[in-house]
């Protein structure tokens, strides 16, 4: 937890690792216009847009969580929004082979399907130019408007051939479960360019974050996060995802982690119960999920983070499901203590690298690619 | 899930002392609470019916996968639904699996979820006397749950005091599906009601408010919508422990019902690290959230999680705290646990005899 392992940790042992969600902030409005059409450009003047402030309501831009107090920018820009500091706290920090860039911005949320797709291609356009392009450790994950099966598919589509996308990227809560068949055809096209759907903690506040209502504090929706993965997992399960999909992988972004036993038990035996209502699912969830999700190791809800691996290992017979990530500038862990200490050497190797490059083909590739564009 | 065809002789290795947390009983007809409901209610739920916030008046929207959710072989021989029957109920689950004491559990009409506040009210009225005429004068090991609407907190408070000096009530009931989180100021009174007769506040899984049973929208299936009751449960006591109520009442139990076990330690994990980092918006949260819930909350362990190792069942139990876990049936639902089954795990007799009898007489207070 806080603390304990400031100064224990160097932070050269992470070096060669993937870094599976850093967040870069798109500063303001104004960058993205070179990106849009001239209708959006018009309408971003007419309208004034790029006097809205698109902070998400999940990440409140001062609340703690939203950034490590050393890792604050001057000025008060946005946490993230300088690819020279995210180098500066993190890429040559932690020297990662490649770090994934997950990038919330609102774009994804507007109720307006026309404006999410313009603004989440913008977006995409622009992670290329002044991310990507910048820093050959970089990746990303393509930007979505999810209500939209048709435009998400063309977005996605538009950046098939650049093997620096690796991933899609949904946020946990938006307008329907993650599992209805409206949204196959996204799973087909990232089945068929070895892009995993990145499930990203937060919300387009469609509905109350609980199925109580709506709580009266940012914490509380924080941590209701835990048990939209849970549904999600348990939508994408019961629709037959897997079983349509069987190379499809998910990965549960900031997710926080330890839900998993819990959720495994509680699955598999709701599964028996019931199977009679699914009959497409053929195997139990935790088989599922062994086989087609992963999930990111920062913020581990634990008070001892290296116990609670290890018993989550046990749990769930396998040591392939965890990939490492800093979160950054999430505020999740202090000092360099981004894995917790105690794991074996080939434990860490797993979980720095070796899983991720099992989860992401498209790692693999852009080195080749890279080859031939030199 | 165990299916019943065990031999329910007294005669096994062990003589069984149970009490059971959770039974559910049912009305032969709905004409059994007309002696205990206003003339008016009757001519009310006959023309108008229930008038919930979902899609069908008198039946769930995710259909369950057995008829009235129940055990095949809980239908009484003189017909009416599963748990409409005592001699049934005593001759299939009190009697052979040594229920000393049984908790009811009624859960027709959703009193607390219905729209028309005076209706819900008035119905907790009319099955809170049920259950006793009906069921705990006709058997004493029974006891009665005061059902109250709690989106109607004066009418709430009214029958919680009503009912607080009558020893055939041992706690007051609400379904966590509430208008808005249970912590939330307006449910207040009634948790200050409860201190004040000390009586438990118990959530069993039900209630219809509305909202959608993810964050993300609707389930499809019974599948997800049987998984999510237990996200309903956290997100309750997450709002009980963040808005301080546990600090403005320190006398307040809660008993989480039907909502499983696996996820307590984690979610209080998750709970005390995020609290941590963010505690300046949440002054009134004066200790780490996992101390409110080791102190202020007991469960009750139907559905028996199934870790799939008895070691794991016991470490699960070492993390929530053995004097926490109330041992529950179900009966007659399909998913219930049978006492001498249930814990697929190497207990001791004494460890057996804590959770099948022991938490819940100390609890409760039985026997004092």
């Amino acid at each position: 937890m806080v603390g304990n392992s400031l100064g224990t940790d160097r932070p050269t042992k992470y070096a060669g690792a993937i870094d599976c969600d850093l967040h870069p902030a798109v500063p303001g409005m104004g960058v993205l216009l070179p990106y849009l059409d001239d209708y959006w450009r018009e309408m971003v003047s007419v309208r004034a847009l790029d006097r809205l402030n698109l902070s998400l309501t999940g990440y409140p831009q001062n609340a703690p969580l939203a950034c490590r107090p050393d890792w604050t920018l001057d000025g008060g820009a946005k946490p993230g929004s300088s690819l020279q500091s995210m180098q500066q706290h993190a890429l040559d920090r932690y020297q990662p082979r490649y770090g994934i860039l997950n990038c919330l911005y609102g774009a994804q949320v507007f109720h307006s399907e026309d404006m999410a797709a313009a603004f989440c291609r913008a977006t995409n356009d622009w992670i290329r130019d002044e991310w990507l392009s910048r820093d050959p450790r970089l990746r990303a994950s393509i930007v979505i408007p999810v209500h939209n099966t048709e435009l998400a598919v063309a977005e996605i589509e538009r950046r098939a051939d650049d093997f620096r996308f690796v991933q899609v990227m949904m946020l946990v809560s938006g307008e329907v479960t993650l599992g209805r068949r409206q949204l196959w055809p996204i799973y087909r096209l990232a089945e068929r360019l070895d892009l995993p759907i990145g499930i990203h903690a937060g919300s387009a506040y469609r509905y109350a974050p609980t199925p109580v209502g709506w709580p009266s504090h940012y914490v509380e929706d924080y941590i209701a996060q835990s048990a939209a993965f849970e549904n999600q997992l348990q939508s994408m399960i019961a629709e037959g995802v897997f079983a349509k999909f069987p190379n499809l992988k998910v990965v549960a972004i900031e997710s926080g982690l330890t839900w998993l036993s819990g959720f495994i038990w509680r699955a598999d035996k709701t599964w028996k119960g019931v199977r009679a209502e699914v009959p497409w699912v053929t195997r139990a969830p935790s088989e599922i999920v062994r086989d087609h999700v992963r999930f990111t190791m920062q913020p581990i809800d634990a008070a001892d983070e290296s116990e609670a691996i290890l018993r989550l290992i046990d749990h769930m017979k396998s040591d392939r499901l965890f990939l490492f990530a800093t979160d950054y500038p999430h505020w999740q862990f202090d000092g360099d203590a981004v894995l917790p200490s105690g794991l074996s050497e080939a434990l860490s190797h797993r979980i720095l690298s070796e899983n991720a490059l099992a989860t992401y083909p498209r790692l693999s590739k852009t080195d080749h690619a890279m080859e031939i564009a030199l | 899930m165990s299916i019943i065809d065990v031999e329910r002789s007294q005669s096994a290795k062990y003589k069984l002392q149970v009490i059971d947390c959770d039974i559910h009983p049912a009305m032969t007809s709905w004409k059994e609470i007309h002696p205990y409901l206003e003339k008016r209610w009757i001519e009310h739920l006959s023309v108008y019916g229930s008038h919930l916030r979902h899609a069908f008046s008198e039946a769930l929207s995710h259909p369950r996968m057995s008829p009235d959710a129940a055990r095949v072989d809980a239908y009484p021989e003189e017909g009416g639904p599963p748990g409409s029957s005592l001699d049934l109920m005593r001759k299939q689950h009190l009697d052979p699996n040594g229920v000393e004491i049984g908790m009811l559990i009624p859960l027709r009409w959703n009193p607390g979820s219905q729209r028309n506040l005076d209706l819900g009210v008035a119905l907790t009225r009319a099955m809170n006397t049920w259950q006793v005429e009906r069921w705990v004068k006709q058997e004493p090991r029974l006891r009665a749950s005061v059902l109250v609407a709690q989106e109607d907190t004066v009418g709430a408070v009214a029958e919680i005091d009503a009912r607080g000096g009558d020893p055939n009530f041992t706690q007051i009931l609400i379904l966590p599906r509430t208008d808005e989180p249970l912590g939330r100021r307006r449910y207040w009174p009634i948790f200050e009601a409860a201190v004040r007769n000390n009586l438990p506040i118990t959530i069993h899984v039900g209630g219809t408010n509305g909202h959608p049973s993810t964050g993300g929208g609707w389930s499809s299936y019974y599948m997800e919508e049987h998984h999510m009751v237990a996200q309903a449960m956290q997100a309750s006591l997450a709002s009980l422990i963040f808005e301080g109520v546990f600090e403005r009442l320190p006398e307040l139990r809660i008993v989480i019902m039907e909502g499983g076990l696996g996820w307590i330690p984690s979610f209080s994990a998750r709970m005390d690290k995020h609290w941590n980092r963010l505690r300046s918006e949440v002054p009134q949260v004066k200790r780490p959230p996992s101390e409110y819930v080791r102190e202020h909350v007991w469960f009750t362990t139907q559905p028996m999680e199934e870790p799939g190792s008895s070691a794991a069942l016991i470490d699960l139990f070492d993390r929530i705290g053995w004097d926490r876990l109330l041992f529950a049936t179900d009966y007659p639902h399909w998913d219930f646990d049978d006492p001498r089954t249930a814990f697929k795990a190497n207990l001791s007799e004494s460890q057996r005899h804590q959770l099948l009898y022991g938490n819940a007489r100390t609890f409760y207070g039985f026997g004092k």
